[in-house]
């Protein structure tokens, strides 16, 4: 049992609209050891709507149901919102597309590192500040006590998510959920940010949920991917299998992409099956 | 064989940012060349220069043989047409696709638009059905369609095109990439091409110019690219940045 970190059973969102109810997730199911397992889809697939319904993030006006949805035993539909608000940022936490939304622009980057340590833990002002300083240390980011006193606009967006990737791990989570965290980034800074990312998960343990449209990025990064259409897990895969993947969708999505040495013309192009849907 | 597109020495200046430091290039007429970099690299910069979106400091650009002045005449809208990088930005929301096809005639004085913008749509495999519909009403891949569809329908000799399919899914991305390449070879077009994906760049042009913080780094055939036969560093980081994300250890 204490291999299992998280349990997905029959999870389902749903979205009052005006034109009636829309079904985000419809039946996603997965259980996540701590291990790095990936959720790859297109928009509107309810990739990160499964995300933000383990987070307990889901808009108030939609519902969540789901047959079990357990985090290391609790059960988390049916806890209190105190105590679910008391895991989240505390053993799940979430790390966020853009660090220029996600990040609060009025305060200093250490006071939010800060903010969200002793939200959590007993700890002095002075002890948190250091803490905050080795965290950000430990996302490679050169000289901790100047960005401590900065303002997120003052930082680029890489330094930005370093930050956000600080934020979250200071609480020591147990799960780690990542939705597009560097689909903001250049090329370039992406790597330097996955690198810390996996260093940093590696080494402590977690397991992590890597959220992405980037079909090629989360099989090099998960150990596992799932992969939804429409709400629904169409196909679960090692990520070292994934060449072999017999999902039309999946193949489809991993060879629609242009690659550098690889001329192609026209590109394939995904026909879409109403049956996957189904 | 002249130059569709040459430009000597441009600067742009934001205050006093300067976002494009004297770069010079040459695209040859109906060929593909594309602009690489990361944000603030100025790539999409150099493109708006040359509509007159961005103010130039210095330099020339020559058009189609033409030297640019101050202002853009009618002529050369005609000759040069863009696309934007947001498909959800870049259509007016209270338009309908008619509407905002029909705008770039009315601007042009051209008389037969009625056939020009049934032509139009089905080019870029929208049917007659999306023509009354409003941007809303659209998914991504097919508003990036109108927007190409209103670029073409003046019949433009060069298409700019800023990060065509960055706000696309990847399988949207393909259907407009392979649009691109179709309307390419049809009208006989010249396509300036600005992308951070070098995968993309490779896959759409023939030549391409790296830049970073203003500056060309350096000036590449696809295949050069291909075959790793690059000189500068920055290149060859970006090159293995999009091979993906490799474990070390």
């Amino acid at each position: 049992m204490s291999d299992t970190l998280l349990e997905v059973d029959d999870l389902r969102v749903t979205f009052p609209t005006r034109t009636g109810l829309v079904q985000a997730v419809r039946g996603v199911s997965f259980s996540l050891g701590r291990e790095r397992l990936g959720i790859v889809g297109e928009s509107g697939s309810g990739k990160s709507q499964t995300g933000r319904a383990i987070m307990g993030l889901t808009p108030p006006q939609a519902e969540v149901s789901a047959k079990k949805l357990a985090f290391g035993g609790i059960e988390l539909l049916s806890i209190s919102s105190r105590q679910r608000r008391s895991l989240r940022g505390n053993r799940i936490a979430m790390i966020l597309q853009d660090p220029k939304y996600s990040l609060d622009p009025v305060m200093t980057i250490g006071r939010q590192i800060v903010e969200t340590l002793r939200t959590h833990e007993k700890v002095s002002k002075a002890d948190a500040r250091e803490r905050a300083l080795a965290m950000l240390q430990a996302v490679q980011i050169r000289d901790p006590a100047r960005v401590f006193d900065l303002y997120p606009h003052e930082v680029s967006g890489g330094m930005g998510q370093r930050a956000m990737i600080a934020m979250m791990l200071i609480t020591g989570p147990e799960l780690m959920i990542a939705d597009e965290p560097t689909s903001a980034l250049d090329v370039t800074v992406q790597l330097d940010v996955l690198k810390i990312l996996d260093k940093l998960v590696a080494e402590r343990g977690m397991g992590l949920i890597f959220i992405s449209h980037d079909l090629r990025l989360v099989s090099s990064f998960c150990d596992r991917v799932v992969v939804m259409y429409a709400g629904k897990v169409v196909e679960q895969i090692k990520a070292s299998e994934l060449r072999d993947a017999q999902h039309p969708y999946t193949r489809g999505l991993l060879n629609c992409m242009p690659r550098i040495g690889f001329e192609r013309h026209p590109l394939p192009v995904l026909d879409r099956k109403p049956e996957w849907a189904a | 064989m002249t130059a569709a597109v040459a430009i000597e020495g441009l600067e742009v200046v934001f205050d006093r940012f300067r976002a494009l430091k004297g770069v010079s290039l040459e695209v040859r007429e109906g060929e593909s060349y594309g602009l690489v970099g990361e944000s603030g690299s100025g790539k999409s910069t150099l493109l708006r220069a040359i509509t007159g979106l961005a103010p130039v400091a210095s330099g020339t650009i020559t058009v189609n043989g033409k030297a640019l002045g101050k202002t853009r005449d009618k002529a050369f809208y005609r000759d040069v047409q863009m696309v934007f990088q947001d498909p959800y930005g870049s259509l007016h929301p209270r338009q309908t696709v008619d509407r905002l096809l029909q705008e770039p005639l009315a601007i042009h004085g051209i008389a037969d638009g009625e056939k020009r913008i049934e032509r139009a749509l089905d080019e870029v495999g929208l049917g007659k059905g999306f023509r009354f519909r409003y941007a809303h009403q659209l998914s991504g891949g097919q508003r990036q369609r109108v927007a190409i569809a209103r670029a073409l329908i003046l019949e433009p000799s060069i298409l700019l095109l800023d990060e065509p399919t960055s706000a696309l899914d990847a399988s949207v991305q393909a259907e407009v990439l392979n649009l691109l390449e179709e309307v390419r070879r049809r009208h006989k077009l010249t396509f300036l091409m600005v992308s951070h994906d070098l995968a993309i760049i490779t896959h759409m042009c023939e030549r391409l110019m790296v830049m970073q913080n203003g500056d060309a780094v350096e000036t590449l055939t696809a295949s050069q690219l291909i075959g790793h036969r690059v000189s500068e560093d920055y290149t060859r980081n970006l090159l293995r940045a999009s091979e993906g994300f490799v474990r070390t250890a």
